[in-house]
């Protein structure tokens, strides 16, 4: 058993209202998902000690802790993008299986989609200017995140063989899954030829090789294995993590067709004893077709460069042999700006059970990788149920 | 040359200015090790690779390589009347990679590994880009 393996489990999970929400700030939606998953563990909030926020707001850790009522004696706002959940759960593991804190709560809400509507949206390619970002790329017309997930897809194109209607493969399952998801948000049906029909969005990914653009959020709470046992639910066990970034700007990613997954999945397999025969389901960060294809490739699933072949044939749907982002991932179901909190509820939901007809049998294990910050941060966690 | 340029504009400090100073002379200066002999990209007062502070700028070659690119149907703020355009990563001679993009033919003659070499685009009196032309291989 590796330092963390079942030293920590996930005992309440919860989504927000989803979708489009205009009438609630961020700061509502945490407090809703907080308290929808304290109850889904029969906690309270005077039972969290150990506080884990990740978002775009200044100093939002201490805002969000004050708006809820919450003075930690443990507190950690690590950001690496849409990986930071990811990156929670080990951190919360980790302070847990030192006595640092009990029970942690990990919340985490957007409103973008609102946003966007309102005209008040983030500007994400106006950072401060000392950024280098902003002086070596913003000025050749780089924007985040499309144009960057292109430059890696291009390359696997050209070094792999791989196609757009292989790419397409992973937008279609995603919608099955979606189908079956009575919160998704797209649940219509999609075909290949669909996703290549829509329109061009920075070559070669078209529209529907997109994740949505959401409004919502989420809470994941984690205790000490001792207590866990004594909880309203199932423990959902960590098992295994990893984490691991090797750039910031695309252009200094060391190569465009290798994610940092490929490093933070072999640390999380080392700590959990397993390997990916071992596991039964994926929750695969979806912010576009690309990024899932790498992470296939990256943490062991299937060989670097046969990915867009290893999806072919529907593979990653319901009835498909590897079924990957059973709520309908961020292409589908919801995506609100870092998805990475969706994927630890959805694997807590399937590990238990509780995911009706979209259920997949005789789940174990589930892997979840969070991807974050211009394919620049991953971080995994295998989970597993007695 | 035009004065009412409208597209984001590099923020040019001590640590830079000897890059965006030989842009504005038609030379690509990068950096290269005294310790290690790497070279890096962009520019920084250490070497990423050994973590010397012992850091010469030398010339590049400018020559190199489409080593990715897409082409933008969205625009960045500021290139909404660009669209389409294209945007890529070159691989210079040198070994390092640098965000560019490429001029001189149409978008959909760029190929990934197709040679490419700097030219200098003189935006205003200050700042000068380095971007790529395709050359006969
Ligand atoms: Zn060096």
């Amino acid at each position: 058993m590796g330092a963390l393996t079942k030293k920590a489990a996930i005992v309440g999970v919860a989504e927000s209202d989803l979708g489009y929400t205009p009438n609630k700030t961020f700061l509502q939606l945490i407090a809703q998902a907080t308290k929808r998953a304290l109850d889904d563990a029969g906690l309270t909030i005077h039972d969290i000690d150990g506080f884990f926020s990740a978002g775009w707001t200044t100093m939002e850790s201490m805002m969000v802790a004050e708006y809820l009522g919450i003075r930690p004696s443990y507190s950690d706002n690590t950001m690496p993008g849409g990986a930071a959940f990811e990156f929670h759960v080990q951190h919360a593991a980790a302070a847990i299986s030192a006595g640092l804190c009990d029970t942690a709560l990990i919340c985490y809400a957007e409103t973008r989609l609102s946003d966007r509507k309102k005209g008040i949206a983030m500007n994400f390619t106006a950072g401060s200017p000392q950024e280098p970002e902003e002086q070596f790329d913003v000025p050749y017309g780089l924007w985040v995140p499309i144009p960057v997930y292109a430059l890696s897809a291009q390359r696997h194109m050209y070094q792999y063989g791989t196609t757009s209607e292989q790419l397409a493969e992973i937008a279609v399952a995603a919608r099955k899954w979606a189908s079956l998801n009575p919160v998704a948000t797209m649940r219509d049906a999609l075909s290949i030829d669909d996703v290549l029909a829509s329109p061009m969005m920075s070559t070669p990914l078209h529209l529907r090789d997109c994740c949505l653009v959401s409004d919502g959020g989420g809470a994941v709470i984690i205790t000490a294995a001792e207590r866990a046992k004594d909880l309203r639910k199932q423990p959902v066990w960590v098992l295994g993590c990893g984490e691991s970034h090797t750039h910031r700007s695309i252009a200094a990613m060391p190569d465009l067709t290798v994610t940092p997954a490929r490093y933070s999945g072999e640390r999380a397999f080392r700590m959990a004893g397993l390997g990916p025969s071992d596991i039964d389901l994926l929750e695969l960060y979806d912010s576009f077709t690309i990024t899932v294809l790498l992470q296939l490739e990256d943490l062991g699933f299937c060989p670097k460069g046969e990915g867009g072949r290893f999806v072919e044939g529907q593979r990653l749907a319901p009835n498909g042999t590897c079924p990957v982002n059973t709520g309908g991932g961020g292409l589908s179901y919801i995506h609100t700006g870092m998805f990475g909190i969706f994927l630890l509820i959805e694997a807590a939901r399937q590990l238990r059970g509780e995911c009706a007809g979209r259920q997949v049998r005789g789940v174990k294990t589930a892997l979840c990788n969070g991807i974050g910050g211009n394919l620049a941060s991953s971080g995994t966690v295998i989970l597993g149920v007695d | 040359m035009t004065t009412d340029y409208k597209k984001p504009l590099p923020y040019i400090h001590d640590e830079t200015r000897t890059y965006w100073e030989g842009a504005k002379n038609h030379e690509l200066l990068i950096r290269k090790c005294r310790a290690c002999g790497a070279y890096h990209y962009y520019p920084r007062d250490l070497c990423p690779s050994c973590f010397s502070f012992d850091v010469d700028w030398v010339r590049a070659s400018g020559r190199g390589i489409v080593y990715s690119f897409t082409v933008c149907h969205r625009p960045a703020r500021g290139f909404e009347e660009d669209v389409p355009y294209n945007i890529a990563i070159i691989e210079l001679e040198e070994g390092i990679r640098m965000m560019s993009t490429v001029v001189g033919c149409p978008n959909a003659d760029i190929r990934i590994g197709m040679p490419v070499e700097v030219v200098f685009d003189d935006l205003t009196v200050d700042v000068t880009l380095p971007k790529f032309r395709p050359v006969d291989s």
